[in-house]
């Protein structure tokens, strides 16, 4: 393997709480190719977004860094598209429209008036969200809206796509059609993606990596598994496929006996089944105490006036 | 805003013919009575009992009026102002042709037109307050949307600003005016001036007591952007401009016209008390004159002006929803 795509060195994230420093991150290594597909696994509050919110720009590692094709990532930008778990379509826009948002935006020097149109719907077919483009989000149930936002995402033409549990918010059926989709589209334009996910299946099915993340504070990347399966992959062919229940009998091992699950477990058995250094952090932190992944997100966003 | 929401539904004329051809269904008949039946009985039972009291009620200019004096003056100041109508007509057409005589016999002649000098009626007062209180409510409009927008995503300026907000909000417009006053005086000095002075000190007045809560709630609509869209717009690199354009602003029409909608309704309840003391040919100036005059119909009068203003404020609320409606996304 030569130059990787994306690359991501010895990154430390520390938050600052009214209680003092809370470090999230602890010296996470990535490499990652041009066309691979990798999912980050891991119980909740693992920092999981964190990492993807680095590589997308949206937040700054405290110590480390992220390199992009050889340029380092500072700021967000379109190069680097996020899929977000809640679609984040702006309300007031129709489908088409929030698709131009990104379109004029990205390509507002580049294209004419006509290949733009073009491009939306193109990325809108892709999706099979073209009979619906003049609706608002609010009409369209949460699937769809989570394709138009993959249309949009991918209608910037990023080279890493982020994914942030992109299916986490929907129900399994829609969510296995989804995953089907993305599998298809992943596969025609070969795009490179980080995608987080709680659900074991989801992650063998769809990767070619899989990340798996300790437990936090201090989280870092713990164990990583190739998938060997050959694609297309179909979902029920896998079922019974020798390599797919090995590699999910390893992530599962992974996340429910070397890493507990955090605040389930006993103070008393963590310490017998573990002793290492964020083990021992997990107990100066009460869970209450220990942000969410959405708490973190929202942090630098908050305001208020009283 | 539910129950504002539920008592706008009786109001289309459609819908109440509907109510009547359906008459028989117990469905429609139950929601007709829910609808109309109600606010009737309660205004009747309303005028009842004002009916009944108001005479016991003693005061130097006579008894209080009851409703059917009140309803005797409203048509009573009809008359006025159709007759004045037709006076200022008749002066217009007299000096038109007076005008011509002076024309004809020499046409280098110099003619001056000028304007009827009645005094204004009580529906030339109405239009008074309107206008007063329209201008007043857009310059309020004009200042607190886009301060509200600055305070909204600088949190520094939000501390910074939020004292004054706090302290100023409260102010009575009783307490604004007489400063108000002294400050158009010595600052609106013109020999051609375009507006009356007692005009532009009831339009500040009403501005200064009406932009706090368009300030708030756009400061607060503005802070409160979806964490989600403003990673969206970062991750398009969205100028601050745009981004304030296609992501701020729309994302914060709901809470803004929230806040329009509460300005609207305090700068009319500010005008009144503000033409009382300014002496702007409206209505507040229709309440007070009518009061130093103490006529036997004063009482009266003054009431058809408390209903007119009750009724007007109701209107203009109506339209700020009719508004919203068009404009807000979330409606």
């Amino acid at each position: 393997m030569n130059k990787p795509h994306l690359e991501l060195t010895g990154v430390d994230m520390a938050f600052d709480t009214p209680k003092g420093q809370f470090l999230a991150l602890d010296n996470v290594n990535l490499k990652i190719r041009k066309g691979e597909f990798v999912s980050l696994i891991g119980h909740s509050g693992c920092g999981k977004s964190t990492v993807l919110n680095i590589v997308a720009g949206l937040l700054q590692a405290t110590r480390g860094g992220c390199v992009l094709d050889g340029h380092e990532v500072n700021t967000p930008g379109p190069e680097r598209a996020v899929v977000f778990q809640h679609h984040a379509l702006m309300p007031w826009l129709t489908v088409y429209e929030n698709v131009e948002l990104a379109v004029n935006q990205v390509f507002r020097k580049t294209m004419s008036k006509k290949e733009k149109r073009d491009w939306i719907l193109h990325n809108l077919t892709l999706v099979n969200m073209q009979h619906a483009i003049d609706k608002r989000p609010g009409e369209i149930s949460g699937g769809m809206a989570q394709r138009v936002g993959i249309a949009r995402a991918l209608s910037m033409k990023p080279s890493v796509l982020l994914m942030d549990e992109p299916f986490g918010a929907l129900d399994a059926l829609t969510r296995a059609h989804l995953q089907d989709a993305l599998m298809a589209i992943q596969q025609d334009l070969n795009s490179t993606v980080i995608m987080i996910t709680h659900d074991v299946d989801e992650a063998v099915l769809l990767s070619d990596r899989i990340v798996m993340m300790t437990n936090g504070p201090a989280a870092s990347v713990g164990e990583e598994l190739h998938v060997d399966l050959p694609r297309p992959r179909n979902r029920v062919a896998l079922a019974d496929d020798p390599t797919y229940v090995h590699c999910r009998q390893a992530v599962l091992s992974f996340l429910y006996e070397k890493q507990t699950f955090p605040g389930k477990s006993e103070p008393a058995s963590t310490a017998t089944e573990a002793s290492t250094d964020s083990n021992a952090e997990v107990e100066a932190h009460t869970p209450a105490t220990v942000p969410t992944d959405r708490e973190v997100n929202d942090q630098p966003q908050q305001r208020a006036i009283a | 805003m539910s129950t504002i929401t539920q008592s706008q539904n009786p109001a289309p004329a459609p819908r109440w013919l509907n109510t009547l051809t359906d008459y028989l269904s117990p469905g429609a008949l139950a929601r007709s009575s829910r609808n109309l039946l109600l606010p009737i009985i309660g205004i009747a039972l309303f005028l009842v009992f004002w009916q009944l009291t108001a005479p016991k009620v003693d005061t130097s200019l006579g008894s209080f009026p009851a409703p059917t004096d009140v309803w005797e003056q409203a048509g009573q100041l009809w008359q006025e102002h159709a007759s004045e109508r037709e006076r200022a007509d008749r002066f217009v057409e007299m000096q038109e042709a007076r005008n011509a005589r002076i024309l004809a016999s020499n046409p280098d002649a110099e003619v001056t037109i000028r304007p009827y000098p009645g005094a204004p009626t009580f529906f030339d007062q109405i239009g008074t307050s309107l206008v007063t209180v329209l201008s007043g409510f857009l310059l309020a409009t004009v200042i607190a949307v886009p301060l509200g927008v600055l305070v909204g995503l600088n949190r520094y300026f939000a501390a910074a600003i939020n004292p004054l907000i706090q302290i100023f909000k409260p102010v009575s417009p009783l307490a604004w005016l007489p400063l108000v006053t002294m400050v158009v005086s010595a600052t609106y000095v013109s020999d051609d001036p375009m507006f009356e002075k007692a005009f532009l000190t009831s339009m500040i007045t009403v501005t200064l007591c009406s932009l706090w809560p368009t300030l708030i709630n756009t400061s607060f609509g503005v802070a409160a952007v979806d964490p989600d869209l403003v990673n969206v717009s970062r991750v398009l690199r969205l100028s601050f401009w745009t981004h304030t354009r296609k992501v701020v602003l729309p994302s914060s029409v709901p809470m803004i016209f929230t806040g329009l909608r509460v300005s609207l309704g305090i700068a009319w309840m500010v005008l009144i008390a503000a033409e009382m003391l300014a002496q702007n040919p409206g209505l507040g100036k229709f309440v007070w004159d009518e009061f130093q005059n103490g006529s036997s119909q004063s009482l009266s009068r003054i009431m058809v002006a408390v209903l007119a203003i009750g009724f007007i404020g109701f209107l203009l609320d109506r339209l700020m929803l009719l508004i919203q409606k068009k404009v807000a996304w979330n409606e």
